[in-house]
């Protein structure tokens, strides 16, 4: 996989669907094409059937929550091409409320995948077939993957002798969470400014200490 | 069997032949047969399976929220935790994919000692899988004597982490500690055995006519169905694919690994079956060939700020020990980035997708299951078999529920 044939890839992507794309990155030899989101579907059935790209077969249907941004998720397709031994990420986004295009019509694999994403991040596919909860208990509320989502969850359950059943009631912590903040200029952090940090660009005016 | 008919089955007389209603049945998630807690709701027609709905989600734990939670190194238990039947290729994953982003690699003999116990991991894997899927079909012998063979694999495990199952022995930039004395000597030793022992399960099963009857023509998946439902690994294989991570885009040293990777024809269980027992044998090659090779050398790369220092080292050098403090409270930082790192673990492609924002805990860590993919084709797979054979294509998917729920 040299990254001059990936790279060949990407530009006959971004070639062909023209608009359609709007990015197409090759990072630590990964290549990553984002997509406008109704364009998806294209996007996918042309990296499937064009013989240059044969990607025959999604892998993996994720998201990533950046809720800072104006689109906070971004979904994230990983398609693999067994003739050309290669692999492509393919990238869009969108928010809470506006729906994506399902990717069962091209690839049925994305079903389940489709229905974890719904269940962990609340992204809304469009036209599945089946979109129900995967990963979570029934009933439950919430998307527990979003960043806003606490670590704790919302509920604990027990087995409750008297009624007989397994009962739900709001998180009781004898102590609260805790998240360390571990977070120093002991490294990665070469740009921030400590206190006293000013001194050592003093030199620099001219004038002798 | 657990059943609990949802609506009982009425006989009805009419012109002299007997009508059956179609009636839903709850298989599991307390089943044998369902390996873990898998809960099927089927609807049947006598016997024959019209649909198959699997419940999953009952081992949910949130990993994935909890790693990011956690520090690049608090996080590898997480990945024993997840196919617990073959912890060491889960870290494996998430440790290259550190690396990766890190842009740092393993010294050699790290990595031969990752291959080596890769492989035994497989080995470990596909003793349980066949052997636990003959049980299903009616066999119980292999599931008794490769228990016993796992026993010993286990053991070399306990050796290297002083753990049986759950390891944490990978770690980013190498492993954890290296061999102890005498440990390649006795790895060798099983290496000369084991053929002995694929040969008796061989023996019992392979020609055996009523394992052939329970998994020949069993749930068929055709090279297009299996790419088109996202199959991997051995299932990929017996679907007459001939794809293998390690021969196609090799990680690691198995470059230099001189190994075949079969190929089933048939695509049903049986195949799958055959697949997996001759990369027992294949895995048995290449931990003979990492004995063979394996250099001298460290075990973890020699920056500070990613491996701790020697114990050693600790004793005389303060910046040593500020080291040591600082990656297990801090833990290291991960330049900002994002790779789809996958390995061929024993189930198939398991794949960690990393995002990383520049500090010292995952942003985002999905971890692709490859057992996750195979159950959702389960009801393809099963449809128009019997409810028996279902079990078998459970069986045959090698399917582990701390991958799948994660």
């Amino acid at each position: 996989m040299s990254e001059q044939a990936l790279k060949e890839v990407g530009d006959h992507i971004a070639a062909t669907l023209g608009d359609d794309v709007l990015k197409v990155e090759l990072k630590l030899g990964e290549l990553m094409v984002t997509v406008r989101r109704p364009a998806i579907l294209k996007a996918l059935t042309f990296l499937r059937d064009d013989p240059a790209c044969s990607f025959e077969q999604l892998l993996d249907v994720t998201a990533v929550d950046w809720p800072e941004r104006a689109e906070r998720f971004e979904v994230v397709y990983n398609l693999i091409s067994y003739k050309h031994n290669r692999r492509i990420r393919v990238k869009l986004t969108t928010d809470e409320d506006t729906p994506v295009a399902s990717a069962v019509p091209v690839f049925s694999a994305a079903n389940w995948f489709e229905r974890e994403t719904w269940d962990l991040y609340g992204v809304f596919f469009a036209d599945h077939p089946d979109l129900r909860r995967i990963l979570t208990d029934y009933g439950f509320e919430g998307h527990p993957l979003r960043k806003d989502f606490p670590m704790t969850g919302y509920v604990e359950c027990r087995y409750d002798e008297d009624q007989k059943r397994v009962v739900y009631e709001p998180v009781r912590l004898t102590q609260d969470f805790r998240t360390f903040d571990f977070l120093s200029p002991w490294e990665g952090m070469t740009n921030v400014m400590l206190p006293g940090d000013e001194k050592a660009q003093a030199p620099n005016d001219g004038s002798k200490p | 069997m657990t059943i609990a008919t949802s609506a009982h089955p009425t006989a009805e007389q009419s012109g002299g032949k007997t009508q059956i209603k179609p009636y839903t049945m709850n298989f599991g998630p307390q089943h044998p047969a369902a390996h873990g807690v898998l809960r099927l709701v089927m609807e049947l027609n006598g016997e024959v399976v019209e649909r198959c709905d699997p419940h999953i989600g009952l081992l949910h734990r949130g990993t994935e929220k909890l790693i990011e939670y956690k520090t690049y190194l608090q996080a590898v238990p997480y990945f024993d935790r997840l196919d617990y039947v073959s912890p060491m290729c889960m870290e494996h994953a998430y440790v290259l994919g550190i690396e990766k982003l890190l842009r740092i690699q393993a010294p050699l003999r790290a990595q031969y000692i990752r291959v080596l116990f890769s492989e035994i991991t497989r080995i470990l894997n596909h003793i349980l899988s066949i052997t636990t899927g003959a049980l299903d079909v009616g066999a119980i012998t292999p599931a008794l004597w490769g228990f016993e063979e796992r026993e010993i694999l286990m053991e070399f495990y306990e050796r290297v982490s002083g753990a049986r199952l759950h390891a944490n022995y990978f770690r980013p930039g190498g492993v954890a500690w290296d061999l102890p004395a005498g440990l390649t000597d006795d790895i060798w030793e099983f290496t000369e055995r084991f053929p002995k022992f694929v040969e008796d399960i061989d023996n019992l099963l392979t020609d055996n006519r009523i394992f052939k009857q329970r998994t020949v023509d069993i749930g068929v998946v055709s090279k297009e169905q299996a790419f088109d439902w996202g199959f991997t690994g051995p299932m990929l294989r017996g679907s007459g694919v001939a794809w293998d991570l390690r021969k196609s885009q090799p990680y690691e040293v198995y470059d230099r690994m001189d190994f075949d990777v079969p190929v089933g024809l048939t695509g049903d269980c049986w195949a799958r079956y055959l697949v997996r027992m001759e990369e027992m044998r294949q895995s048995n090659r290449i931990i003979r060939q990492c004995l063979k090779e394996l250099p001298d050398g460290p075990v973890r790369v020699e920056d500070r700020k990613v491996a701790p220092p020697p114990r050693g080292e600790m004793k005389r050098s303060m910046e040593a020990l500020i080291h040591h403090f600082k990656l297990f409270t801090e833990g290291f930082h991960v330049p900002e980035g994002e790779t789809y790192t996958a390995i061929e673990a024993p189930k198939g492609e398991f794949a960690v997708y990393l995002v990383s924002d520049g500090t010292n805990k995952p942003y985002r860590c999905k971890i692709r299951a490859p057992g996750f993919a195979h159950l959702q084709g389960l009801d393809f797979m099963s449809k128009g078999h019997m409810l028996a054979d279902a079990v078998a294509n459970i069986a045959s998917m090698d399917i582990v529920f701390g991958e799948i729920d994660r």
